[in-house]
């Protein structure tokens, strides 16, 4: 696919990898072997209908071949672009054991976008059944419920606390891998599907679950409320300015714009020399987005190359980008100035150790081995975890005293009657993907919940 | 908007409808306003709610872009979003004398909180304090709220001058708690003071916030030794526990950004209603 020059994108937020064009679409859909038992379905947390619509495109039936996608994803634009494709769908292709897979989230890509310059098509309305669903967040998951349950004809409010809607597409993925206005679309086109959206709402302080369930008459409740809190290293001096949580920087940068200050009211402070401490999606996105705004960036992970755990394609955007690692290192201490602002980083050098009976290779320290950085900027890319506020509010609710995650089954039930829960909230911090499938999973068993209940 | 009034030449309070807000707002907490599109969220703490109407009211005082230019709407504008009831509400119950001091634009606020002292049975002490004469609002709604009311300022121009009067205040009556809101410089030394009487002192905090619920950690704050965020463990918090000089030198970290956005603003012809020209 055609990606804007890494020099020239380094400079820009403009949309890094620049979609098909028509030829190419037809020329990759037609590699498809539109498997009799297509493999790539199973590969996919939402069971999109793939070889279905790549053979739509084949036909040039874009209309239907978005509607075929429609049936089980509800944000084919965001997944086209953001889904770790090579490790899911891609990775069962046929076509793959034997060179190149289908690339199936670019064609995916490539129906949204088409759709979205040719126009909705909503489908038929259903009969209501006068059950009222209220959703929490308006992420990745929330949207996979709202849509998924307001299309089988029950009434849906969603909460979102943030002012606009899309939850981490909004705020933490930035615009170069996923604009906003594409988000926007998706989130207009769950309401158009009937969801009432309501902005700057926090469940848990606006209204709590009991009073939704009590007091506004909602049938069951859906928790979609993502993974927001940050984890910090409590190494010594991490609050000096100049250190960032990876959603702090994020949020400015991406939900606020700060990268168009003072143009946008928000502002964000960047000095030349930036470290990321992390090494998932989350830390690459904070790693390129400092590089847009002017700074040379190293990423420092404690682990090796192999193990970085973010996309490969987003690593290697990266890197083409001038990102610099230091792998095998981790963060002690973070000195200041005389103004309280960091100007360097004491590290340590790391080793792996032997694999354990999971195969897992663990980390341990080098004695001896510090060094220290200069750095003006330090961004903490380490994890996140839910937000405390509905556990607090919500009696009887079930979480996991440990990861602050909500305890649900299979389908996403929790340890109340009506009440479910699904994607970062109750995984920790994962994909896009991963989270609608646990909406998807968790509309259905709400579904079956709300048919069941007189 | 509902109504706005000029507490003084740079502090103005509002009157926003916002009755999902109202229905659960209690003394303590706060909201987070986002003026417009290209705006900041910045956190402002509840002065005032009225369930029947459906309203909650907030003041500022104006120091920066966002600041000045909401000193330019007027009852009848809309804002983009009003998100709240933020923060844990203050903890009110009777106990016995309550200092109330409240400084600068944080003394709208805290009449709400000497309402809620006084109606859980509390005798109160109101200290406030100003820059200037010209600086001091609400005096007289202190007034008619509070048992006994002190006033003070930097210059000494009105009341007594600074805040050393209140260690002869704290030699001559016991009191069993301490309420500061103000300017961080002010309720440091206002729990310096509090600390060698073991009086309890809460302070509230409205450090530097962008979501307000837990997700930017901007907010954090040293308290007892630990991290604890200004949005969700606040925005209470221990004034003889706190961290203030990490809190100050966290408050100015994006003073400079601040000062252009402002003269950005300005230059560029500031607000339509022409009160902010430079």
């Amino acid at each position: 696919m055609r990606k804007q020059e890494p020099k020239v994108r380094a400079k820009n937020f403009k949309e890094v990898a620049l979609g098909y064009t028509e030829e190419e679409a037809l020329e990759e859909a037609s590699r498809c072997l539109t498997c009799p038992k297509p493999q790539c379905v199973t590969g996919c947390p939402v069971g999109v209908p793939i070889p279905e619509f790549i053979k739509c495109i084949k036909e040039k039936k874009y209309a239907e071949g978005i509607a075929t996608i429609k049936t089980k994803n509800a944000l084919p634009a965001v997944c086209g672009r953001v889904c770790p494709q090579e490790s899911q769908c891609q990775s069962k292709c046929v076509v793959g054991k034997m060179g190149d897979p289908i690339s199936i989230g670019r064609l995916e890509r490539f129906l949204a976008d088409w759709e979205r310059d040719n126009g909705f098509q909503l489908p038929p309305k259903p009969e209501p059944t006068g059950k009222k669903v209220a959703v929490i967040g308006a992420g990745p998951a929330g949207l996979t419920v709202a849509a998924d349950l307001v299309k089988r004809g029950h009434e849906v409010t969603q909460f979102e606390a943030l002012h606009v809607g899309g939850g981490v597409l909004s705020y933490g993925i930035p615009e170069f891998r996923l604009p906003k206005a594409i988000v926007q679309n998706e989130v207009n086109y769950v309401q158009k599907l009937g969801v009432e959206l309501r902005l700057g709402n926090l469940i848990g302080r606006t209204h709590t679950i009991p009073e939704l369930m009590k007091e506004g008459g909602y049938d069951a409740v859906f928790i979609g409320s993502g993974a927001g809190l940050p984890q910090f290293t409590g190494c010594p001096g991490e609050n000096l300015g100049g250190v960032y949580s990876a959603n702090e920087f994020l949020i400015r940068v991406n939900l606020m714009k700060a990268f168009a200050f003072p143009d946008y009211d928000t502002p964000i402070r960047i000095g030349k020399h930036v470290v990321v401490i992390g090494g998932g999606n989350v830390a690459m996105d904070c790693a390129r987005c400092s590089m847009r705004l002017g700074a040379e960036v190293c990423l420092v992970y404690r682990r090796s190359r192999d193990e970085l755990p973010a996309r490969h394609e987003e690593i290697e955007n990266a890197e083409e980008e001038g990102l610099v690692c230091k792998f095998l290192a981790a963060p002690l201490e973070f000195i200041g100035n005389e103004r309280g602002w960091v100007k360097a980083m004491k590290c340590i050098c790391m080793e792996l150790t032997e694999p354990d009976a999971r195969g897992r290779r663990g980390v341990k320290t080098i004695p001896g081995s510090e060094f220290t950085m200069d750095v003006d900027t330090v961004i903490i890319a380490i994890g996140q975890t839910p937000n405390p506020i509905i556990g607090r509010t919500t009696e009887g609710l079930v979480s996991d005293p440990k990861r602050g995650t909500i305890c649900v089954d299979e389908v996403g039930k929790s340890s109340l009657d009506g009440v479910y829960a699904g994607g970062d909230v109750a995984t920790g911090a994962a994909t896009v993907i991963s989270a609608m499938g646990a909406g998807k999973r968790a509309a259905q068993a709400m579904h079956e919940y709300l048919t069941n209940k007189k | 908007m509902v109504t706005k009034k000029t507490l003084s030449y740079k502090e103005t309070l509002f009157e926003v409808e916002a009755p999902d807000i109202a229905a659960k707002a209690q003394a303590g907490q706060f909201i987070i306003v986002v003026p417009h599109e290209k705006g900041e969220r910045i956190p402002l703490t509840i002065c005032g709610y009225d369930t029947q109407k459906g309203t909650v009211s907030f003041a500022f005082h104006e120091v920066g872009k966002t600041t000045k230019e909401l000193g330019c709407y007027n009852e009848g504008d809309c804002l983009l979003n009003v998100t709240g009831p933020l923060g844990n509400p203050s903890e009110i119950k009777k106990y016995g004398k309550v200092l109330c001091v409240g400084g600068s634009i944080m003394i709208a606020p805290i009449i709400l909180q000497i309402k809620a002292m006084k109606e859980a049975g509390n005798h109160v002490t109101t200290v406030l304090g100003a820059r200037i004469k010209e600086a001091m609002i609400l005096e007289k709604e202190a007034r008619e709220l509070s048992d006994e009311v002190y006033v003070a300022t930097d210059d000494g121009s009105y009341g007594y001058k600074g805040l050393d009067f209140l260690k002869e205040l704290l030699e001559k009556e016991k009191f069993d708690r301490c309420v500061v809101m103000g300017p961080v410089v002010m309720m440091r030394d206002v729990s310096e003071i509090t600390k060698p009487y073991g009086i309890p002192t809460i302070i509230t905090l409205t450090p530097v916030m962008i979501d307000g619920m837990g997700m930017c950690g901007v907010c954090r704050v040293t308290v007892g030794g630990k991290m604890l965020f200004g949005c969700v463990d606040g925005p209470e918090f221990d004034g003889h526990l706190t961290d203030f000089e990490e809190l100050i030198q966290r408050q100015r970290q994006m003073l400079p950004e601040e000062r252009l956005s402002s003269l950005v603003w300005e230059t560029s012809g500031g607000c339509k209603c022409g009160r902010n020209k430079a």
